[in-house]
């Protein structure tokens, strides 16, 4: 018997660890075929041989060995994620291990508490691995405005991986991790999902509590799930979702059965397909992609209706008023006082706030912050912030009618692949516009999933995004584990980074 | 011009960000093409639209005005970059 485990043992080694998914990776921990200890252990070889990469800011590599043994020695094997190593975002606080949301201001800030989503990890059996890379305070979207560096996509050294999620989203497809979180704001989960071949959902507004999150922009931001593949995330937003008391937006409802629900069975679904998303110069490997996936979902028994969402281009425009001055309100807390980077320069206490502030948040917080300032400052407030939230009550008005006539919408993801690092650094515009498709759910506060879907001309992956009305995750999980089933996407990395 | 560089300075001192002479030209026009950008929305009527207060459809829960943690001025504290054992050391504030 016992020489028949190790010859198993020995078989899943050899069976490479980072070909399967989280959820095959829970089903030979439940059928004692590899303990929690010899996962951590593959993860921790392979987040040293990956440094190159550079997604993650902080490892807690004794914690984890510690958690893993305490978890094999009890042996509990009742949460979604029994001794499972994850890491996530650092963005959500950790106790006791340093979160610094990609800024030099939080550099050395050590939370005493727990965000309430990755405590819920934590109860379903997960183990900390370390914190990721992001853009700093998530504002970016290609994790080029991290203090801590930028973060490589492992598809190719000089691609950026996305943002502001890109530490999760290269973690994750260079399997360092099994899965992740991310948190969304306006893309910053779906984005780099797209831009590795991975998936990410952004939830609901309200249904992830946002309690212990480094705020960016308080009526957008939702974390959310980052996963190999469509049954991995339904089991990860399963465990990470739940209502809160912490958060006075968190929608108080039952949890609900995401990964055991999952059913790929779309037959007679309403699909839209909104005109508006046909943006102008969009490639045309792009069309070719969206047309992709409306084959798929007719072949599948759904029906193609198109639709249209009149206010989409005023999008981009409302959210960099709103999110801008949502930051601005949010970081104003960083004064060098309480917690975090204090200057040494300045004669008085104003002047310790500007320097502390002017050298700790780099060039694009600075940019949101002053945007966002003056949007909402005396004389400007109707013209600009008024303005915004008319028009974003125009955008969510756009689904509502949607919605009356399909389930779920069909777009792109984004505009392109992976770009290249440096490549649209100094130009904010043109790096807003990555955005563009992923932008308009955020204001609307509703779920999207984007999944891997095609490679363009140069083998770099492209998503396609699936949007339903307010907390029909399931459905667009259906959908999306459908479509996924037909496309049969593979990405094989050559690991050229170890 | 939305915007122009002594009104930058003036935005600056409000979000309480010091700015080198030396990085105004280059941080006013970034601020300058955002503005233009997000101008946009100037070709959209919306007098009869009200605007959108909340993403979501629920009015906030009550609780009860009671004591639920305390006792954790050592946490409070720990973060911070200059203290004593029981207050947070700022600079003087008052001659």
């Amino acid at each position: 018997m016992r020489t028949f485990l190790l010859y198993q043992r020995l078989l899943i080694k050899m069976n490479d660890l980072n070909d399967i998914s989280l959820s095959e990776i829970i089903k030979l921990v439940k059928s004692k075929k590899i303990s929690s200890l010899e996962l951590a252990n593959h993860f921790i070889n392979n987040i040293e041989k990956g440094k190159k990469l550079n997604s993650f800011i902080t490892t807690c590599f004794d914690q984890t060995i510690k958690d893993s043994k305490n978890f094999d020695k009890k042996q509990n094997f009742d949460g979604l994620l029994p001794g499972i190593p994850i890491a996530v975002k650092d963005l959500f606080c950790t106790k006791n291990i340093k979160t610094t949301a990609g800024s030099k201001i939080l550099e050395n800030f050590v939370p005493t508490y727990e965000s309430t989503v990755t405590n819920n990890l934590w109860k379903e059996g997960a183990i900390l691995l370390g914190k990721l890379n992001c853009d700093e305070f998530a504002m970016g979207s290609s994790n080029e405005t991290s203090f801590f560096g930028n973060v490589i996509n492992p598809l190719e050294n000089n691609l950026v991986p996305g943002g502001s999620s890109g530490g999760s989203a290269t973690a994750l497809a260079a399997s360092l991790t099994p899965a992740t979180i991310g948190t969304d704001t306006g893309g910053s989960i779906r984005q780099p999902a797209s831009f590795t071949g991975t998936v990410g959902l952004k939830p609901t507004y309200g249904l992830c509590s946002r309690w212990g999150i480094v705020a960016f922009a308080s009526s957008l931001d939702q974390a959310g799930p980052m996963t190999k593949n469509v049954e991995d995330c339904a089991l990860m937003l399963e465990a990470m979702s739940g209502y809160d008391k912490k958060d006075s937006t968190s929608i108080n409802k039952k949890k609900e059965n995401y990964s055991k629900n999952l059913n790929s069975s779309i037959k007679g679904i309403k699909i839209g397909i909104p005109k508006e998303y046909r943006v102008d110069n969009m490639p045309e490997e792009i069309e070719q992609l969206w047309k992709n996936g409306i084959d798929i979902l007719k072949k599948s028994g759904a029906k193609i209706i198109d639709i249209s969402l009149p206010h989409t281009k005023y999008a981009l425009p409302t959210y960099y008023i709103v999110a801008p001055a949502e930051a601005s309100s949010n970081l104003a807390r960083y004064d060098g006082i309480k917690y975090g980077y204090r200057s040494k320069k300045g004669n008085n206490l104003i002047e310790m706030y500007e320097h502390t502030r002017a050298e700790g948040f780099g060039d694009e917080v600075k940019r949101r912050v002053l945007i966002g300032t003056y949007v909402l400052s005396s004389g400007y407030y109707d013209a600009y912030y008024l303005k915004a939230q008319k028009v974003r009550k125009l955008i969510k008005g756009d689904f509502d009618n949607s919605f009356k006539e399909v389930d779920a919408i069909l777009t792109p993801s984004t505009p392109s692949s992976a770009f290249k690092i440096g490549e649209k650094a100094n130009d904010p515009i043109s790096m807003y516009l990555n955005d563009i498709f992923t932008v308009p759910v955020n204001l609307a506060g509703l779920p999207a999933i984007s999944i891997p879907a095609g490679k363009d001309h140069k083998g770099h992956p492209l998503g396609l995004q699936l949007i339903s009305k307010e907390l029909k995750e399931q459905k667009i999980l259906n959908i999306a584990f459908a479509m996924e089933k037909e496309i049969n996407f593979k990405q094989s990395l050559n690991r050229w980074w170890e | 011009m939305p915007i122009d560089k002594n009104q930058v300075k003036k935005v600056a001192k409000l979000s309480r960000i010091s700015l080198d002479d030396s990085k105004l030209e280059s941080l006013s026009n970034d601020l300058i093409s955002i503005l233009n950008f997000v101008e946009q929305l100037n070709k959209l009527d919306t007098n009869e639209i009200k605007p959108l207060t909340s993403i979501i459809d629920k009015s906030l829960d009550t609780r009860d005005d009671s004591v639920s943690d305390g006792q954790i001025r050592d946490q409070i504290l720990k973060n911070s970059p200059e203290k004593n054992e029981d207050f947070f050391i700022v600079p003087k504030v008052v001659d």
